[in-house]
């Protein structure tokens, strides 16, 4: 069972080393909208402070959108994908390692130059934190309902437009809870229970969210 | 033993195949034959387990194919499933990893039978189409599985490489597993002991 989770790992390291542009396609895309809003705005700093944290997630959140498209592509056309599933591992499991590896890949750079785009806006220190909280826990859950997405839009021609569709809805509750954590932040309070909240929507993708790809895989092969 | 009871396919509303039952048993080898669009790739993804059939069941020694995990058979076919940037020796390591298959063999040895000496690490995008092929078949070298599915294995394969799987097909049979497969090549020294001829259904 190890012996295939590290080997997932070990390829789709080996993936992203030699394919760059997968890996930096969706930070340059943040990077570039959230240069935009400073300069569409103007540069009054309380303007920026109040709208900075809701753009960087509404940012993020359509950066992973656009990476989640490449999540099972190349292994749907080269085949890859058949031989998962005859895989004698469990299915779900090579999907939770295949979505876990593509976070990593592709979505913790996102948070590694938030630091930067944070200046951009202005964000107090304690408000950066709890960015960095909520993108952290939050992330996660927009990769695993993708991969959901992803799994069930594979087999069609033109899935990516179907993709944001699906998806976008159901980001709808991690973005509400985390923008609210910032605000509670502005008001000097405690944001606890906005990231208990974030933190219960993430065990319950964790636990539901592997074992539907791996059927959402099953059924696009037909 | 391979067995199919009833199995019917459909594929976007139009029936392939109506109610097929037979049985392979062990060291037998099933050729289908039939025109293009008869539902000989469907037939061998439903024996896969990749394929749902409308109707009736498919089990390797009473185990159903498309079960959770996947019955021990080794499926090759159209799709190289061969990553185009990675390297022939990554690809089959890889492959290896996932079926749980022994990862200390020579990959080297095993390409060189293939005729791929000195293709060994460059990425496979690089290879020609029979090359390509040649690495995908590797895997009947790899695997230890009870039962080997084989669509057109001998596509843009030479008379010398198609003469190599038909050797390697055999003395797996010898060892007493079974094989199925499709092929518009017709079959040298190597008799079928079963044949399924697809009709074209409207």
């Amino acid at each position: 069972m190890m012996q295939a989770v590290r080997g997932i790992v070990r390829r789709e390291c080996r993936l992203a080393f030699l394919q760059p542009g997968d890996v930096l396609q969706p930070i340059i895309f943040l990077l570039l909208v959230a240069t935009l809003f400073p300069l569409a705005l103007g540069p009054n700093p309380s303007m920026l402070n109040a709208v900075g944290a809701g753009v960087i997630w509404v940012s993020a959140i359509l950066a992973i959108l656009l990476s989640l498209d490449g999540l099972f592509k190349q292994d749907q056309e080269d085949g890859t994908l058949e031989q998962y599933m005859l895989s004698p591992q469990p299915l779900w499991l090579l999907c939770f390692t295949k979505v876990v590896v593509h976070w990593m890949l592709t979505i913790v750079p996102l948070l590694i130059v938030s630091p930067l785009v944070a200046v951009f806006f202005k964000l107090s220190w304690d408000m950066y934190w709890a960015l960095i909280l909520t993108l952290l826990m939050g992330t996660p859950i927009l990769a695993f309902i993708g991969g959901i997405a992803v799994s069930l839009t594979i087999g069609l021609n033109r899935g990516g437009i179907l993709l944001g569709l699906l998806v976008l809805p159901l980001f709808i509750p991690v973005l509400i809870f985390a923008t609210s954590a910032i605000d509670a932040v502005v008001l000097q309070l405690s944001y606890n229970v906005q990231l208990a909240w974030i933190g219960a929507l993430l065990m319950l993708t964790l636990a539901f969210a592997p074992q539907t790809i791996a059927y959402g895989l099953k059924v696009s092969q037909n | 033993m391979l067995q199919l009871e009833n199995v019917t396919c459909e594929r976007q509303g139009r029936v392939l195949f109506k109610d097929l039952s037979l049985t392979v048993e062990n060291g037998q080898l099933l050729y289908i034959e039939g025109v293009n669009g008869a539902g000989k790739t469907t037939l061998l993804r439903a024996i896969a387990g990749l394929h749902l059939p409308t109707n009736g069941t498919i089990c390797m020694n009473d185990i159903k194919t498309d079960s959770q995990p996947a019955a021990s058979l080794l499926y090759v076919g159209h799709k190289s499933g061969l990553n185009g940037e990675l390297s022939a020796i990554e690809n089959l390591r890889f492959w290896c990893n996932i079926h749980n298959e022994d990862t200390d063999v020579d990959f080297y040895e095993i390409l060189e039978i293939l005729g791929l000496v000195g293709l060994e690490d460059i990425p496979v995008k690089q290879l020609s189409a029979g090359q390509t092929r040649r690495v995908a078949l590797a895997k009947l070298w790899l695997s230890q599985a009870d039962l080997w599915v084989l669509d057109e294995p001998f596509t843009s394969l030479d008379s010398k490489g198609i003469r190599l799987i038909t050797q390697k097909i055999q003395s797996y049979l010898a060892q007493g597993f079974s094989v199925v497969m499709t092929s518009h090549q017709p079959l040298v020294d190597i008799e079928p002991h079963q044949t399924l001829s697809l009709e074209y259904q409207l």
